[in-house]
């Protein structure tokens, strides 16, 4: 069974103004493991679709099923509990939350599921130490570099246990170093844990590192690509 | 962990929250000192008028005090005296037999009040012993006065000196007598000063050809708070018929008057005082949210719900709120303490407008704890009120929205 099964989805921005047309009649399943990037330029709807996917916005028309649930006609609470049960997020930039130090930003989403402070701790330090920053355990995020930033978000998107990562080009603000070292990352988290990535980017070097690549144009799939390796 | 965040929150914008926090705080010092100062102020002007003249209650002929005349005298017998003396909370109880009367000495005459007293007993409500300044206090059998320093300034008297006094007794009989003036007493009240004579009450009824008869007895209570149920105990002792009991309220309604139109200019000092810094504090509470906004919407997105996140506010909100409220209160407590024990004695002409007045010309500071507790739910509730909007924003974010930034 698909992870995730989008049907014919539509977004209309602005239906009463001036109608922007930024997904139109998009049909996507994605699979449990799969390591799959979003491409195409800038406008294309690559983050409205997440976003519907994800249950951030709901879609004009058409129906977006989560591991067999509908998620198009829950309530906004259902849908916040269920994001934390079920989807990790990474956004772009300024993911964390200031105040808190990186460990705490980890813990924080296993406590918002209420778990006991011992497992929160051990998995906390046990994902820094996978992203490779279990020394900046307790430096707040201005204090980390916007590549160790988004390794935290990574973090704290997987310590929730959930079903896939969505991550809307995670590496547009990361240096090309960053952005091979969060990639490393990713791709061994997808390969020896099997975890499902979804993500964004229009950045070729990205893409060359997906193993199925959609590609979308005015809102519109013009090209899906399974890549052999 | 959600205590740790709305706390560290608190202290991302250093400045702005000193700047609110400081602002509470200086209206609540303000507010407190003001309401501590007036309190102060009110208690003291009861305490004078109770003190050195009415008692906390007052019994007397039906209609003596409306119309204070001799022929509205009580007729009374010591039984009463002492039964009143029974009742719990009764500290003294002070038979007066007082009329107007013309004293002349040598070719000078003056209307004066002339106040027929048990020595004993006025001496313990209002300590007219220590006004004392010549010669010497009465004794209940005495057949001699005292004068007040005004009055016997303007009829050149001195102690010894034999003081006439010419009027109407009781049913109109003629009241006429000479007194040796065995002390003068000075008060710092002018009219009480410049007209006050005293003598033993035997000698007043006799005087006034009104035997076993009192113009009034007044009754001190231990604390102002008892003075309902003592007025309670004694309107079942005695025949209301024939009596009036009086409270102090009832007896200068005048001062209760002033003090509560007092209090109201003051109250409505405080709401602006309040209106202004509310203004602060909602500027304050709408930015800690509106620049978080992005902040907000990855919280909801990750799996926050609404109802955490408004708590977390509330208690930035709230937190701040007491702070200030404690720091506040606790800055201005010792000093009022200090006040409070230690009242500021007014000088040169305050001094004259306040014992004009009928004042001590003293600023007292109370420390009821109403005085704090009324600031502490003002400020406690305006958060509450002011609160509402950012819990409301917070209900109605929409993450996308937010982490787009329009
Ligand atoms: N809230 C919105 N209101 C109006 N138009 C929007 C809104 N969000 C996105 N759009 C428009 O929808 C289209 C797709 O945007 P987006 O999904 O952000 O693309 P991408 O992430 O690929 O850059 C763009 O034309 C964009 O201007
Ligand atoms: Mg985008």
């Amino acid at each position: 069974m698909s992870i995730i099964q989008a049907q014919n989805v539509k977004k209309t921005y602005n239906a009463d103004t001036i109608p922007v047309h930024a997904l139109n009649d998009v049909t996507l399943n994605v699979e449990e493991g799969e390591f799959t990037a979003i491409v195409g330029p800038s406008g294309c709807g690559k983050t409205t679709l997440l976003n519907i996917l994800g249950g951030l916005d709901d879609a004009t028309l058409g129906h977006v099923e989560i591991d067999g649930t509908s998620i198009t006609q829950m309530s906004d609470s259902d849908l916040i509990d269920f994001r934390l049960h079920h989807i990790g997020f990474v956004f772009q930039a300024y993911n964390l939350i200031p105040v808190l130090t990186t460990k705490e930003n980890v813990e924080f989403i296993m406590l918002l599921q209420k778990q006991d402070e011992k497992t929160r701790d051990a998995r906390g330090m046990e994902l820094l130490t996978e992203m490779g920053i279990a020394d900046k355990a307790d430096k707040r995020p201005s204090e980390l570099s916007g590549g160790q930033q988004q390794r935290v978000a990574v973090a704290r998107a997987l310590a929730s246990k959930p079903k896939f990562v969505l991550a809307d080009e995670p590496t547009a603000n990361l240096d090309s170093q960053s952005t091979k070292d969060l990639l490393d990352i990713m791709l061994r988290l997808n390969e020896e844990e099997g975890i499902t990535f979804v993500f964004s980017t229009h950045d070729q070097r990205v893409i060359d590192r997906a193993k199925r690549i959609v590609y979308l144009d005015d809102g519109k799939i013009v090209n899906d690509v399974t890549v052999k390796k | 962990m959600i205590i740790k965040l709305a706390w560290r929150n608190i202290w991302r914008n250093k400045r702005r929250s000193y700047l609110t926090i400081g602002s509470i705080m200086f209206a609540v010092i303000l507010a407190v000192f003001m309401r501590s100062m007036q309190f102060g102020s009110y208690e003291n002007m009861i305490e004078n008028s109770v003190r050195f003249y009415t008692g906390h209650v007052q019994i007397h002929q039906n209609g003596y005090w409306d119309d204070q005349v001799i022929d509205h005298s009580m007729a009374t017998d010591s039984n009463l005296l002492e039964s009143l003396h029974q009742i719990e909370g009764v500290t003294d109880v002070v038979p007066r037999m007082e009329s107007f009367i013309l004293s002349a000495y040598g070719t000078k005459t003056r209307g004066s009040l002339i106040m027929g007293i048990d020595p004993q007993a006025e001496h313990g409500l209002t300590g007219l012993k220590d006004k004392l300044i010549e010669g010497e206090y009465l004794e209940m059998d005495d057949s001699s006065v005292l004068i007040s320093e005004g009055l016997a300034k303007y009829l050149k008297m001195e102690v010894g000196d034999t003081l006439v006094l010419l009027g109407q007794g009781y049913h109109s009989a003629s009241a006429a007598a000479i007194y040796p003036v065995k002390g003068i007493v000075k008060f710092p009240v002018k009219a009480q000063n410049d007209q006050s004579v005293f003598l033993p009450i035997p000698q007043a009824q006799w005087l006034f050809d009104a035997p076993e008869l009192l113009t009034s007895i007044s009754l001190m209570v231990d604390k102002v708070g008892h003075v309902a149920a003592v007025t309670n105990a004694v309107k079942s002792q005695v025949d209301l018929e024939t009596l009036e009991v009086m409270d102090w309220q009832e007896l200068t309604p005048e001062l209760l008057q002033a003090i509560e139109i007092d209090n109201l200019s003051s109250k409505f000092m405080l709401y602006i005082l309040y209106l202004v810094i509310g203004f602060g504090m909602l500027g304050t509470f709408m930015m800690m949210t509106a620049e978080r906004q992005y902040e907000f919407g990855v919280m909801i997105s990750i799996g926050m719900s609404r109802l955490k996140m408004q708590l977390v506010i509330a208690l930035e909100m709230m937190m701040m709120t007491f702070l200030a409220l404690f720091i506040g209160i606790g800055a201005t407590l010792p000093g009022l303490i200090y006040l409070n024990l230690n009242p500021i004695k007014l000088t040169g002409e305050m001094a004259v407008a306040a014992e004009k007045q009928g004042v001590e010309a003293l600023i007292k500071f109370s420390l009821v704890p109403e005085i704090f507790l009324n600031q502490a739910w003002a400020i406690f509730f305006m958060a509450l009120f002011l609160g509402f909007y950012p819990l409301r924003s917070i209900q109605k974010l929409k993450p996308v929205k937010a982490m787009r930034g329009d």
